[in-house]
């Protein structure tokens, strides 16, 4: 039975959602603005006989979640941008040996240490690999803490299905803000997926090796980079999701994920009390990201607006999606400063009408 | 009377090492552990219940030939890895096998954080003063004077630091029970080195915690000696940076005379 509906915060909604998923494992270490979850499952799993572990360093805690994962274990880590730069050798580690597991990224603004206000200036990161070597990650962003509690469901999921690391992406303000929040039931951890491949001693079986390195001259790690490429393919065709908002009619689309979004779609219902009628794209996984949907959507209306947490980065995937078919703004803010719907509306007005007063035009 | 009565087999492969040709030098000092540990691993029926990790470095390929299961960890990380796998089977046996560089330099970090938090694991920590697989690069072990490609003219402690210690370093840790240091450059030595792997796997069939055995190891085509000499180089130089015996036993075991 799903839960009764709850005031939770964005942190404390992810680490009730993992125990639900099934998640018995979890490895992290701390880091500001994500504390609330590892202090949250620390007691948690204590509750349900899980392994919480502080680890020494993000890179240590990784390749705990590695080495539980490979054991056939559901498991998650968490941390916020810098931290999850040190994750990622871990991470492509475990693309290269498909070993599923979560990695839950609350981001702050960067480069370096940054600060620790909400930011979306991961996105790169998160999408085009972070690590060494041919590889994708799913990338989950959420937009509010009752999409936190499915998201986190969905990512144990697709993280099983596929054999990989998943990325739920949302940023300080996400890990902060409270909400209801209504769980689904807790999955019987009998009806996990079968883990034919993990290790667990080789009785009964010849012994199992899984590694990423590939040594050999008959092209073994040519071939395994196809395979893996096979199935970010098959991601690719099954797995894009995303919610448009009061687009039927837009003259124009706005492209906002995350935090973002939700400060865009107060921004549109501020203009359209105006008599300007716009929409909002909002993609729901990073990679795959939808193309074709939005390519479809900016053919209607002809103008797309993207907002972004950062200086520019999703808009890369906006302009490989629309092209030359529409106009595209831009409106960026960096480093850890959150606008304000009314500064918003004033760059989608200032795009709808082409005056250059606010955002830019991206030439294509 | 039987073909069994009259022969007895006196040697053969553990069935814990795959019959596979290793890609060891002549006279490297893994094929000599891997032996060891292979024989203990038999010895305590334990192969079909362990799970190991191996380094980055020389030994990288140890799934090649150890019989059981096993998965890579990143260069340094086998003690993280261990980790997360003891902690989904606890009842299973958990063994990383490393080397210097792997456990000493870039995985200092998880080698004395899994000994203290007392992670119940044996670490097999082969140490041969260099970098082999990379071709002979200076060691957080290399000792003072040992000549290597990144310490040309030998380690001179003002310009490239003191040789690590990692072993005594973790013995003053309570999650630590048992560390011992042997070598594997002569009859005695191995036999000796044997004893303290068992010992050591012993401690984590009881539950006891973290052991480690050190085994000083030789690296002639690094070293530029030959295998003679390359032996005769632990037994004489190498161990008057690394002592050989206990370092630390809180056990309580009586050991067999």
């Amino acid at each position: 039975m799903p839960s009764e509906k709850m005031l939770m915060g964005g942190s404390h909604v992810i680490g009730e959602a993992a125990v639900r998923a099934g998640c018995r494992y979890y490895f992290g270490y701390p880091i500001t603005p994500q504390n609330e979850l590892p202090e949250y499952l620390s007691a948690r799993m204590l509750e349900v006989g899980g392994t919480f572990i502080q680890g020494e360093s993000e890179i240590a805690s990784i390749n705990m979640v590695l080495g539980a994962s490979a054991a056939g274990g559901r498991v998650m880590t968490s941390s916020s941008s810098p931290g999850i730069a040190l994750k990622q050798e871990g991470i492509s580690y475990m693309a290269g040996m498909e070993l599923p597991g979560v990695v839950v990224n609350m981001m702050r603004g960067g480069p370096g240490l940054g600060n620790i206000a909400p930011s979306a200036a991961d996105y790169f990161q998160a999408t085009r690999g972070g690590g060494n070597g041919d590889y994708r990650t799913p990338v989950l962003a959420p937009a509010g803490c009752q999409e936190l509690a499915e998201l986190t469901f969905l990512a144990f999921d697709l993280a099983d299905r596929y054999r990989t690391p998943v990325i739920i992406l949302g940023d300080g303000l996400m890990g902060q803000v409270m909400e209801p929040v209504v769980f689904p039931d807790f999955i019987d951890l009998k009806d996990l997926p079968k883990k034919d491949w993990a290790l667990a001693g080789c009785e009964g079986r010849e012994p199992r090796a899984i590694f990423s390195m590939l040594l050999g001259q008959k092209g073994e790690l040519y071939y395994h980079n196809l395979h893996l490429q096979e199935k970010y393919e098959k991601i690719t065709a099954e797995e894009q999701r995303w919610e448009t908002y009061k687009t039927d009619d837009a003259e124009m689309i706005v492209v906002a994920y995350g935090t973002a979004a939700r400060i865009a779609e107060s921004a549109i219902n501020e203009i359209r009390n105006k008599g300007v009628s716009v929409g909002l794209f909002r993609p729901i996984t990073l990679w795959p990201y939808p193309i074709k949907i939005l390519r479809n959507l900016s053919l209607k209306a002809q103008k797309v607006a993207v907002f972004e947490l950062s200086l520019g980065q999703m808009v890369e995937d906006v302009v490989l999606s629309v092209g030359e078919r529409a106009e595209i703004h831009f409106y960026g803010i960096p480093g850890g400063v959150i606008p304000t719907p009314a500064e918003v509306a004033d760059f989608l007005r200032s795009a709808y009408s082409g005056d250059g007063k606010v955002g830019r035009r991206i030439e294509v | 009377m039987s073909k069994e009565a009259v022969y007895k087999k006196v040697f053969g492969r553990p069935q814990s090492l795959k019959k596979a040709e290793t890609h060891y030098c002549p006279g490297c000092g893994h094929s000599i552990a891997h032996r060891l540990v292979a024989e203990c691993l038999d010895e305590l029926g334990l192969r079909e219940k362990t799970i190991g990790v191996p380094p980055v470095g020389c030994a990288v390929l140890a799934y090649n030939y150890f019989n059981f299961d096993m998965v890579e960890a990143p260069h340094g990380r086998a003690l993280a890895v261990a980790t997360g796998i003891k902690r989904v089977h606890p009842d299973k046996f958990v063994l990383t096998y490393q080397g210097d560089g792997d456990l000493a330099a870039i995985g200092t970090a998880e080698t004395i954080h899994a000994a203290n938090r007392g992670e119940n694991i044996s670490t097999i920590f082969i140490n041969n003063a260099i970098y082999g697989m990379t071709g002979g690069q200076m060691a957080p072990t290399t000792v003072l004077g040992q000549d290597a490609t990144t310490s040309p003219g030998g380690r001179d402690s003002r310009l490239h630091g003191r040789p690590i210690d990692i072993s005594r370093m973790i013995a003053v840790s309570d999650g630590v029970v048992y560390v011992e240091r042997c070598a594997v450059t002569g009859v005695k030595q191995i036999r000796r080195a044997k004893k303290a792997l068992k010992k050591a796997f012993k401690c984590q069939l009881d539950g006891l915690g973290f052991s480690l055995v050190e085994l000083l190891s030789p690296c002639p085509t690094n070293w530029k000696l030959s295998v003679k000499g390359a032996w005769t180089w632990v037994n004489e130089k190498m161990v008057k940076t690394y002592p050989l015996g206990v370092i630390k036993d809180t056990t309580g075991y009586e050991d067999k005379k």
